[in-house]
């Protein structure tokens, strides 16, 4: 199912999310159950389900992001490159949160130009040399496919591109930060289709240097780009495995009930 | 013919209701300027706001000393509360607990409730001797009016700040955490810039309310007629000017107390308009 070079970047084991009720009393919401699901290096992982099927929490998990809900609630543990995410109260969430970049759904730009929009990453870090800034941001958008369309006019805000480019513009911020994963949450749902296949384009290319996570709504996304395919429902995975196998043979009736578009 | 129905008729009442608040606000409006504007053509529009000499008795009408003195006091108010007051709203949106906010939050709002003549009693009991015995000058001074109006106004700055702040989408927090930011710098790079134009307005909106107060400031301003030119100098302002002759004011001194309105209306008609403008830019 995957070459035996590439090393495991990601592990959950038994892990579970669920959110704590407004109403006192009444049991917490559960999001994810007993995920055990192994993330390759240098791979892509498309992680399918209907909405609510947990795939969300579990991309928030690694970052921990979803520390930023009160409610929110783990249990098990996730560990990336061997070092556990939760446990061990040492953990710098900082540095993780550098270590594993986000991509969202609506593609967020910060209210600065394009050029500072990537060199936040890296000043946060530290790296704020001028010479090494110019350079990490024109890899980054070379890499994001973007540096054609906007290298006459890094100063103008980024507010100013278009929605794919945008989002492209958000892939190049993680780049800049060199981290080791990317995680994109439904990148392409807000996009155009010329838009949506030069993401695609972007994150095949990409898969050479990282771990990249793409949670997806669309199925016929998640088989062109996935090395490794997640199908997740209410909370739970239920298969997982080599892309090409999921969508010709699923071992799972549910798995083939949702490829083929019979719900979600 | 159409049916006139209670629905018609209310609509035209709720109509009528309306207009007559407007109407009231345009004949203060014409009314001012139609007592005020004599005034200054018979002196002429730049030797009225530059003039250095009011002397109602001779009819010498000049209101800079007023002008200086309130755009002087307007001034220290900000540079004492702006601080407080984006500090203050940074705190309650971005970092306190909810307990803390619903504590603290109507605690600042509670504060613009305060009747402005305690406000003037407190400054005028405690601050005026305190900058006398400790810091000089006789006490009645543009520092004490600044002191006071900058707390005055400090719920003004604050809540409004605050609202821009909380309107911020929760996606530019993220995104910055995401990025690997810290609380504070997620705040300082993605929040406070995307809620700037928000806070510009609130800030103006407070110069505005400081230059319109009064009472507080006949009580602890002085009342000289100088332009001053330290801290510690006392100082009248427009309003005030207003207040303290308006008693026995008549003729052509009369006239002159509503010119000093006219310009004071257009000064805070100014920092309004600057900053709605502000604000509709920022939503589009």
């Amino acid at each position: 199912m995957k070459d035996d070079l590439s090393p495991v970047k990601i592990e959950f084991v038994n892990f579970g999310v669920s959110y704590r009720s407004e109403k006192a009393g009444s049991p917490p919401l559960s999001a994810l159950e007993n995920v055990a699901l192994k993330v390759y290096d240098k791979r892509i992982l498309s992680v399918i389900g209907p909405s609510r099927s947990g795939k969300t929490s579990l991309l928030r998990s690694i970052n921990r992001l979803n520390d930023l809900h009160a409610s929110f609630e783990h249990s098990g543990e996730i560990f990336i490159d061997g070092a556990p995410v939760y446990g061990g109260a040492d953990t710098d969430v900082t540095e993780l949160r550098r270590k594993a970049g986000m991509v969202f759904a609506r593609p967020v730009v910060l209210p600065l130009s394009i050029y500072e929009n990537i060199a936040y990453g890296p000043r946060l870090m530290g790296r704020s040399s001028k010479s090494e800034l110019d350079a990490t941001v024109e890899t980054a958008l070379k890499d994001a496919y973007l540096w054609e369309e906007v290298k006459d006019r890094l100063g103008s805000p980024a507010a100013a591109l278009s929605g794919g480019q945008r989002q492209r513009l958000c892939i190049a911020r993680v780049l800049g930060m060199r981290s080791g994963i990317i995680m994109l949450d439904e990148p392409t749902s807000a996009l155009d289709p010329v838009s949506t296949a030069k993401i695609e384009e972007t994150l095949t290319a990409l898969k050479n240097k990282y771990c990249v996570i793409l949670v997806t709504n669309n199925v016929k996304q998640a088989a062109r780009v996935g090395d490794e395919t997640a199908f997740f429902l209410m909370g739970k995975l239920i298969e997982y495995g080599d892309t090409a196998k999921i969508f010709t043979t699923p071992r799972d009736e549910r798995t083939e009930n949702y490829i083929t578009g019979r719900f979600g | 013919m159409k049916k006139i129905t209670g629905e018609t008729i209310i609509g035209k009442i709720l109509l009528m209701i309306a207009l007559s608040s407007i109407g009231a606000l345009f004949l203060i409006t014409v009314f001012i300027f139609a007592e005020g504007l004599p005034v200054i053509f018979k002196t002429g529009f730049a030797a009225f706001i530059t003039g250095m000499k009011w002397k109602p008795t001779r009819e010498i009408f000049g209101i800079l000393p007023m002008i200086a003195g309130s755009f002087a006091i307007m001034a220290g108010a900000m540079i004492v509360s702006v601080p407080f007051a984006l500090c203050c709203s940074i705190y309650l949106a971005e970092f306190a607990g909810d307990l803390m906010r619903r504590v603290v939050k109507p605690a600042i709002e509670l504060l613009a409730g305060i009747p402005s003549v305690v406000y003037g009693f407190i400054g005028v009991t405690v601050l005026v001797p305190f900058i006398k015995n400790y810091i000089g000058g006789n006490g009645f001074s543009v520092l004490g009016c600044s002191l006071v109006l900058g707390v005055m106004v400090l719920p003004t700055i604050t809540s409004i700040s605050y609202d821009a702040l909380r309107a911020v989408p929760v996606s530019y927090r993220e995104g910055a955490l995401a990025l690997g930011a810290t609380r504070w710098q997620a705040v300082k790079m993605a929040v406070v810039p995307a809620a700037s134009s928000g806070i510009i307005a609130a800030v103006i909106l407070g110069m505005g309310r400081a230059i319109g107060e009064t009472m507080a400031v006949i009580m602890i301003a002085g009342n000289s007629l100088i332009v001053p030119l330290s801290p510690l100098d006392p100082v009248r302002t427009l309003t005030s000017n207003i207040a303290l002759e308006m008693g026995y004011a008549s003729g052509s001194h009369r006239q002159a107390l509503f010119a000093t309105g006219v310009v004071l209306f257009i000064i805070i008609m100014a920092l309004n308009v600057l900053a709605s403008r502000i604000i509709n830019r920022a939503v589009k």
